[in-house]
């Protein structure tokens, strides 16, 4: 018989020297833990980004021990499909609701009766409006992505050349706040032979982005460099360098999915992009939820929770937590991302 | 003025007829009694929250909305038309809603509104397929592209929100508070009853039937047909305004996406409850009962954490086992007797 480090020290544990080992371990395993039904509630089925999500949720709930994790969404986008899936979860009594909403103010009735029953309700991803959750485990802050995003081009390009944002539409918040944040950057004197010369919208449509950058290469013969902080937008404008045949001439940054950016970064238009990694988003919102169910954790503003690999995670005044860092890929890890998502 | 009156010739073509066809969907819905019993038994078997009135409660809300539109859906059906428009006519009348309250109309207000724009709507359909004598599946088909067209173009990627309380709490409150009964649920009890009287006790009930039984004798017998078919169009995009006000009272809060695959949820519940696509066939109870069984069993499954696209392929698959059965068996019983005599 094969007994792991992990068997011993569970078995040590439950004889008598729990407070000594405990000490030693982030989350000790304790015998006379209750054990916790944790759902996880997710947009929509059958996306990458949200299976991904689940991956590191699945991990948080194996580090915390005796955690069930239900994975669950609705079929169709739509908040009355979720709340119908939330329903269902309240009337099985779980433990806690992890949920990325598809509408941050319509699931606030819902929340609010799953908190009158006792349930932990958190939001990630997607926040639920702050009266229908106790927190919001959000993404990277956004002068965090705005300044990246400025810097991968800058790298990129040496410091050097025209560049343009090819945005999703013109009234997205997520995009116009990183775009706020971008021209933040951009203020900074090394920038100053990079200058930022238009902001276009290919309104997240594949096509009308592809045809976005091509007015960009007609308006601005000397543009280097195009960064477009939005999955469809990245594609695009990576398809309409490489067929104008400016590869080497004009380079494109940007978020996206690594699977689905890597064949524009081996034909050399994209050298870095990034995204945060959404399992590290499930991973911390369903280690907050569980520490929050068994008291270990209040998840109140303007206090801190160690949450496994990702660290120490203070909680902002306005009751949300920021994931710590970027994932910023390259060729060097590319390969092994696009795997995931 | 309708001549349509039951002569004692046609009464007795009538009697002859009606005990046939009474035999018949007296053994229809008996099935969809057992079904029903079958349905609520093996849940309270696999989830021991199934039987628990607050749940139950939960429940209903989730199809009530769409158990109203129902109704009218199968008055057209019944005569041979349909009304695939539903679920847009729902998004319209969300919209119009939502623009109204951010004008600081007053709740009662809006739902004068919403009723008003969903009888426009469903007069809009009534007087292409009346009128021009267009097929109502091709009209609402289009019309189910330019409302929903409609709602996507006003509010792009945002939504209206800021619904008042007192407007949101019409959506969310319970008639009693014990049993809690959610008004959604009380006002499609009280529709269906109304239905069913008219339906199955009066002379425009009976006037529905002869229409979808033959449209062309119906006409030659004194029938006014169109403006029937109109009346009905304009009752269903009425009972939409109503499912849309409850619906975006329930949510508080208007998409573009709301209620989207409605129409086909709701065309399940009418032809499970055994409304014939031939038109001249089915009976309220038989709705009601078909309404009561879908929704438990999607409650059901939903407490066994089955994802919504299984929860699809389980309904799918009860509802051809439901339809073909009958037939199956009438076919075969066909064969007997022929084989026989």
């Amino acid at each position: 018989m094969i007994l792991h480090r992990r068997d011993i020290l569970r078995a040590l544990s439950a004889g008598g020297a729990a407070g000594l080992l405990g000490a030693t371990l982030p989350y000790p395993a304790f015998a006379q833990q209750k054990k916790l039904r944790i759902a996880m509630v997710v947009k929509v089925l059958g996306i990458t980004y949200f299976d991904v999500s689940r991956h590191g949720g699945q991990k948080a709930a194996d580090e915390l021990g005796d955690v069930e994790l239900i994975y669950t969404a609705p079929t169709k986008a739509t908040v009355e499909d979720q709340i119908q899936v939330i329903d269902s979860l309240i009337a099985q009594r779980v433990d806690a609701l992890v949920i990325s909403a598809n509408d941050a103010n319509a699931l606030v009735p819902t929340a609010k009766k799953a908190m009158a029953r006792g349930i932990k309700v958190l939001s990630f991803d997607s926040g639920i409006a702050p009266e229908g959750r106790i927190m919001h485990v959000n993404a990277p802050h956004d002068d965090l992505i705005g300044a990246s995003d400025v810097q991968n081009i800058a790298k990129t390009l040496n410091y050097q050349g025209e560049v343009a944002i090819l945005s999703a539409t013109s009234q997205a918040t997520n995009q116009n706040l990183w775009i706020v944040k971008m021209k933040d950057e951009w203020k900074k004197p090394e920038y100053a032979k990079m200058p930022l010369v238009s902001v276009v919208y290919g309104d997240d449509v594949l096509d009308k982005s592809y045809r976005e950058a091509q007015g960009l290469f007609k308006a601005f013969p000397n543009l280097r460099g195009i960064i477009s902080p939005t999955a469809v937008g990245i594609i695009g404008a990576s398809k309409a360098v490489g067929d104008a045949g400016l590869t080497g001439k004009v380079f494109v940054t940007g978020h996206g999915l690594p699977s689905e950016v890597k064949p524009a970064m081996d034909a050399g238009i994209i050298q870095t992009f990034q995204l945060w990694n959404p399992a590290d988003l499930g991973y911390a919102g369903v280690m907050f939820a569980g520490l929050i169910a068994r008291g270990q954790a209040t998840g109140a503003p303007n206090t801190t929770t160690h949450i496994g690999y990702l660290g120490d995670m203070p909680i902002e005044s306005d009751g949300q937590t920021y994931l710590p860092k970027l994932l910023v890929f390259d060729k060097s890890n590319i390969d092994e991302f696009a795997k995931q998502f | 003025m309708s001549q349509f009156s039951s002569s004692p010739e046609s009464g007795a073509v009538h009697a002859g007829a009606a005990t046939r066809l009474r035999g018949l969907l007296l053994r229809w819905e008996t099935a969809l009694v057992l079904l029903l019993a079958a349905a609520i038994a093996v849940n309270s078997v696999i989830s021991p929250y199934f039987l628990d009135i607050y749940n139950l409660s939960d429940a209903t809300t989730n199809f009530s909305e769409q158990a109203i539109v129902a109704l009218p859906m199968t008055l057209l059906i019944l005569v041979g038309e349909i009304d695939l428009s539903v679920a847009a006519i729902i998004a319209v009348v969300s919209l119009a809603i939502g623009v109204c309250s951010d004008q600081g109309m007053a709740p009662y207000g809006l739902m004068l509104v919403g009723l008003a724009v969903g009888a426009l709507c469903g007069a809009f359909n009534g007087a292409l397929v009346a009128g021009l004598r267009l097929p109502s599946i091709v009209v609402t088909i289009g019309t189910m592209s330019l409302f929903r067209g409609i709602a996507q173009v006003a509010l792009g990627d945002q939504a209206i929100t800021n619904y008042a309380p007192e407007f949101q709490s019409f959506g969310q409150g319970y008639v009693v508070s014990w049993p809690p009964v959610p008004n959604s649920f009380a006002l499609f009890l009280g529709l269906a009853l109304v239905f069913g009287v008219v339906l199955h006790r009066t002379r425009y009930g009976r006037a529905l039937y002869a229409i979808g039984n033959n449209a062309v004798a119906a006409r030659f017998s004194g029938l006014n047909v169109a403006r029937t078919r109109f009346v009905l169009f304009v009752m269903s995009g009425l009972l939409c305004g109503l499912a849309s006000v409850l619906l975006t009272a329930r949510i508080g809060s208007t998409r573009p996406n709301i209620a989207t695959g409605w129409e086909l949820s709701i065309v399940t519940m009418v032809v499970l409850g055994g409304v014939s696509f031939e038109g001249g066939k089915g009976t309220i109870p038989g709705v009601v009962l078909a309404i009561f069984i879908l929704g438990t069993i999607t409650w059901g499954l939903s407490l066994v954490n089955f994802a919504g696209i299984e929860i699809s392929v389980v309904i799918g698959a009860i509802l051809i086992v439901t339809i073909a059965a009958p037939l199956v068996l009438k076919r075969l019983a066909r064969r007997f007797a022929s084989g026989s005599s």
